[in-house]
C-alpha cells in the first residue's frame, strides 16, 4: 500500500481496486445498528482544514470515527500565512501530537505535497486549490461500478469548469488507470490550453494525457456515454470573461430535462456538489432517479473509511 | 599595493602566458615575466577572463538585509568571478530617488568587492503610474544608466514610450520586465502540460511575447535603446531575432536558470535539459518553491532555443537575476512563496556547461557585453598592458558539489543544490586588488 494518498495519479489499478473492494466491505457497516469497526482504535487522525467544506470534513470524521480512531478537527480558515503559523510549524506540531494521519484541504495547489516532507505520517489529499481531490474520484469510481457493475470500458462525460476543477484532474487520472475512457466538455475558456489542443482529436493515450479527449459539444457527446459528471460553476468565473453570462453558460452547457433524455437509457449523472441548481443542472435532473448525487455522499464515507484503513496499515494481515 | 604575477595563465583561452598586475593595471603580459616584489599567482590550467559583468542582480538593501545586503551580494558576485553587478531597483524603499541610489552605490564602494552601479527605477515606487526622477538619478554620484521596474512591467504603453524616449538626453537605456500583467493574474508557473498537471495557475509565453514585440515597435519608433531582461521563451527569441535584423537598438539577456531547467522540476522531475550536467540529479520534491522565478522555467523547446539564440548573439548576455530570499518566503506553499533564485555563485559553471569551453563566446556574453550596455568604464575588457585589472581566473577543469550552507550569499534558495557542476572560480581581482584568491573570498 502507499504511504500518502496526493493524487489519483498515486494508485495503479491494483491498488485502486483494493481499495473499491474494501469500500464495500466498509458500505456493509452503514447497514449496521452499531456503525463502528475497531480496526484504528488507537490511532489518530487530524482533519486539517484550510479552506470551509462542510460536506468533505464530515465524510472524513464520520470514516475515521466508523473505524474507532481518535480525531482532532484542526480549521485553519484562510491561508497559513496570512494566519502567521507556517504550514511547516503546523505540520510540525501535528507530528508533536502523534498524528497517524492528516487529512488536508487546502486553498494552494501542492500543500498536501508540502506537507508529506514534513511529517512522518500519512497525509490524504482532501482537495488542494485547483489540483486534485483524489478520494473524490475513488467515491466517484466507487458509484460509477456500483450502478453500472464495471469501469473499463466506460464512458463518462466530465462537464463544466475543467480548468479550475480538482475533481476533473483526479477522476481524469483514475478513471484511465481503471480503463475508463474519459471525454472533457466545457467551452474552450474553461479547458486547459494543452488539453484543449486535443479537441475534435481521437484520444491517444500518453503518459501526460492518458486517453483523455476534448469536446466543446455537449449535445453531440451525450447519446454516447454511460456517465455524465457534471461539475460546479464557482461563481466568481462569471466576472472573469469565461464565459458571457450565466443565462448562455446554462444554455450551452447545463444539463436539463432534453438533454437528460438524450442520454443512453442505463446512463447516470453525477455531481460532487455543491450543486448551483439551474446553472449546470436543473432541479429536474438532480432530483431525477437517474442522479446519484445522493448515493456518491454516502459512498464517500465508505471509500474514504478504505483509504484510512488500507493507509494506516490496516492492510497487515 | 602589492603587484601579483599570474604565471602561465591562458587568456580568454589563448596560449599559456604571464600576467603582471601592478597599480590596479595589467601592467605586463608575456612568457616569462620576473618581479620579485609581486605575489606569485600559479594560473597553470586557469583561464583568465575580463571580470565577469552582471546587468541583473537583486541585492535586497535597503530593506530586506536579512535576505541579502550590498556586502554579501558583493562576496557572492566575486566568488562568482563578477567584478562589476547592476543592483536592481526593487529595494525598499524603492531605489527610485537619487537619495536611495547615492546610498546604494555607497554601500557598495564600501564593501569594496565589486563595482555596485545601482539601477534606477523607471517608475515612482515602481507603481507603474508615472516617471520616477530619473535625471536626478542619472546626474547623482551613482550616475545611473539603466532604468527598469524589474519585477513589475511598464505595462502602459505611453508611459513605456515617454521613459524610452526621455532617458535619450543622457544615453539611458530602459531594462524591461517583459510580462503584459493581465495574461498573469496569479500565475504560478509556466502554462502548459505541466501546469495542468499541477493545478498551478498558467504564466503564458504569450504574455511575455506581446510586451517585447510592443516594445521594440516602440524603441524602433522613438529611435531609442531598449533592453529585455530575462527573456524565456522560444517565441520571443523570434521577436528579437526579427527587431535585430531591421536595425532596432535592442539588447537581451537570458538568465542561466532559464538556459538550464525546465518546468518539470516542479513536478519533481530531473529534467535536467543539459545531456552533459547532473544526469544522476532530480528534485527532491514536487512544488519545491525554491523552482519558483519570474519569469517561469519554461520547456525543454524553449531551452533550446534560447542557447541557441545566446550563441547566435540574438541574445547579448547572460544575466543572473540573482534574487535572495529569507527561508520562510521559500520554505512555503508554492503559491505563497516569493519568486527568485540565487545565481551570482553558479553562473559561470552554468555557462560553460551551456556554451562549452568557448572562452570568447563566455567573454563576450557576461563581461563585455555586459559592461558597454551599461556603460561601465574599464570593465568587460581582455587583461592586456594598460588595462584596468579587473580580471577573474577560472579553473575549468575542477568540478564541484552545490551545497547550499556553503555560499557566500545571505540566502540558501539556490536551484543547484546538489548538483555537480563544471568549473570553479580560483581568484577575482577589482583594479589590481583580489577580492577572491584561492577559492576564498579575501575579505
Amino acid at each position: 500500500m502507499i504511504r500518502h494518498l496526493l493524487s489519483g495519479g498515486d494508485l495503479d489499478a491494483g491498488t485502486a481496486t483494493e481499495i473499491l473492494d474494501t469500500a464495500a466491505e466498509m458500505a456493509t457497516v452503514a447497514g449496521r445498528e452499531v456503525k463502528k469497526l475497531p480496526a484504528l482504535r488507537g490511532r489518530t487522525v487530524v482533519n486539517l482544514f484550510y479552506e470551509d467544506s462542510t460536506r468533505t470534513r464530515i465524510s472524513f470524521e464520520a470514516a475515521a470515527k466508523r473505524l474507532s480512531a481518535d480525531v482532532i478537527n484542526f480549521s485553519a480558515k484562510g491561508s497559513s500565512v496570512t494566519k502567521g503559523e507556517s504550514l511547516k510549524d503546523t505540520a510540525l506540531t501535528l507530528q508533536a501530537m502523534g498524528a497517524d494521519a492528516v487529512v488536508v484541504r487546502h486553498p494552494a495547489s501542492g500543500a498536501p505535497h508540502r506537507l508529506a516532507n514534513w511529517l512522518d505520517g500519512s497525509v490524504v489529499n482532501a482537495g488542494d486549490g485547483t489540483h486534485e481531490h483524489p478520494t473524490q474520484a475513488l467515491l466517484d469510481a466507487y458509484t460509477m461500478r456500483a450502478r453500472l457493475g464495471r469501469l473499463a470500458g466506460l464512458h463518462v462525460a466530465i462537464v463544466g469548469d475543467v480548468l479550475h476543477s480538482r475533481v476533473a484532474r483526479s477522476n481524469v487520472l483514475l478513471l484511465s488507470t481503471l480503463g475508463a475512457k474519459v471525454t472533457l466538455v466545457g467551452p474552450p475558456t474553461l479547458i486547459p490550453v494543452d488539453w484543449a489542443a486535443r479537441a475534435g482529436v481521437g484520444s491517444a493515450a500518453t503518459d501526460a494525457d492518458p486517453g483523455t479527449d476534448v469536446c466543446y459539444d455537449l449535445d453531440a457527446v451525450l447519446p454516447g456515454v454511460d456517465v455524465v459528471m457534471m461539475l460546479r460553476v464557482q461563481r466568481e468565473r462569471m466576472n472573469d470573461s469565461y464565459f458571457p453570462s450565466a443565462r448562455e453558460y446554462a444554455r450551452r452547457y447545463g444539463l436539463d430535462g432534453p438533454r437528460l433524455r438524450r442520454l443512453p437509457e442505463h446512463a447516470i449523472v453525477m455531481h460532487p456538489g455543491p450543486m448551483n441548481r439551474g446553472m449546470e443542472i436543473t432541479p429536474e435532473v438532480a432530483d431525477s432517479p437517474r442522479s446519484t448525487i445522493v448515493e456518491q455522499v454516502a459512498n464517500g464515507v465508505s471509500v474514504r473509511m478504505a483509504v484510512l484503513y488500507l493507509l494506516l496499515g490496516g492492510n497487515n494481515r | 599595493m602589492t603587484a601579483y604575477l599570474i604565471k602561465n595563465v591562458s587568456v580568454v583561452g589563448g596560449a599559456p602566458t604571464d600576467l603582471l598586475i601592478r597599480d590596479g593595471v595589467v601592467a605586463e603580459t608575456g612568457r616569462g615575466l620576473d618581479a620579485p616584489d609581486a605575489a606569485v599567482v600559479d594560473g597553470s590550467g586557469l583561464v583568465a577572463l575580463p571580470g565577469l559583468v552582471d546587468l541583473h542582480t537583486h541585492l535586497r538593501e535597503p530593506g530586506r538585509e536579512d535576505a541579502e545586503t550590498v556586502e554579501s551580494g558583493s562576496r557572492a558576485a566575486a566568488l562568482g568571478g563578477y567584478t562589476a553587478v547592476c543592483a536592481m531597483a526593487n529595494t525598499s524603499p524603492v531605489a527610485d530617488t537619487a537619495g536611495v541610489v547615492e546610498q546604494v552605490w555607497r554601500l557598495g564602494r564600501q564593501a569594496g568587492l565589486v563595482d555596485v552601479q545601482p539601477i534606477g527605477a523607471v517608475t515612482v515606487g515602481l507603481a507603474g503610474e508615472r516617471l520616477a526622477e530619473l535625471g536626478a538619478m542619472a546626474d547623482s554620484p551613482a550616475r545611473v544608466r539603466i532604468f527598469s521596474d524589474d519585477g513589475h512591467c511598464v505595462a502602459d504603453p505611453k508611459l513605456m514610450r515617454r521613459a524610452l524616449e526621455y532617458v535619450k538626453a543622457f544615453d539611458g537605456i530602459i531594462a524591461q520586465h517583459a510580462e503584459e500583467p493581465r495574461l498573469t493574474e496569479g500565475a504560478q508557473m509556466h502554462e502548459g502540460e505541466v501546469s495542468t498537471r499541477l493545478g498551478l495557475t498558467g504564466w503564458p509565453a504569450v504574455a511575455e511575447e506581446a510586451i517585447i514585440a510592443r516594445d521594440v515597435l516602440l524603441a524602433e519608433h522613438v529611435g531609442s535603446r531598449l533592453h529585455v531582461c530575462h527573456v524565456s521563451t522560444a517565441g520571443s527569441v523570434e521577436v528579437l531575432r526579427q527587431a535585430k535584423a531591421r536595425g532596432v537598438r535592442v539588447t537581451a539577456e537570458v538568465t542561466p536558470h532559464h538556459l538550464l531547467l525546465t518546468d518539470e522540476v516542479v513536478a519533481g522531475r530531473g529534467a535536467l535539459a543539459s545531456p552533459g550536467l547532473g544526469v544522476d540529479w532530480s528534485p527532491t520534491a514536487s512544488y519545491d518553491p525554491v523552482f519558483k522565478v519570474n519569469p517561469p522555467l519554461r520547456t525543454g523547446t524553449d531551452v533550446a532555443a534560447l542557447r541557441a539564440a545566446l550563441a547566435e548573439g540574438v541574445i547579448d548576455v547572460v544575466a543572473t537575476d540573482h534574487a535572495p530570499h529569507a527561508v520562510e518566503d521559500k520554505e512555503c506553499e508554492w503559491a505563497y512563496a516569493r519568486p527568485g533564485m540565487l545565481g551570482l555563485e553558479t553562473a559561470l559553471s552554468i555557462a560553460l556547461d551551456v556554451l562549452g569551453p568557448r572562452w570568447d563566446l563566455i567573454a563576450d556574453r557576461m563581461s563585455r557585453t555586459p559592461a558597454r550596455i551599461a556603460g561601465l568604464d574599464g570593465h568587460g575588457l581582455d587583461p592586456a598592458p594598460g588595462v584596468p585589472a579587473n580580471l577573474t581566473l577560472v579553473d575549468p577543469a575542477a568540478r564541484r558539489v552545490v551545497e547550499p550552507a556553503e555560499l557566500a550569499s545571505r540566502s540558501r534558495n539556490t536551484p543547484y543544490a546538489r548538483m555537480t557542476l563544471p568549473g570553479r572560480i580560483v581568484a577575482t581581482f577589482l583594479r589590481g586588488e583580489p577580492t577572491v584568491l584561492d577559492g576564498k573570498a579575501v575579505k
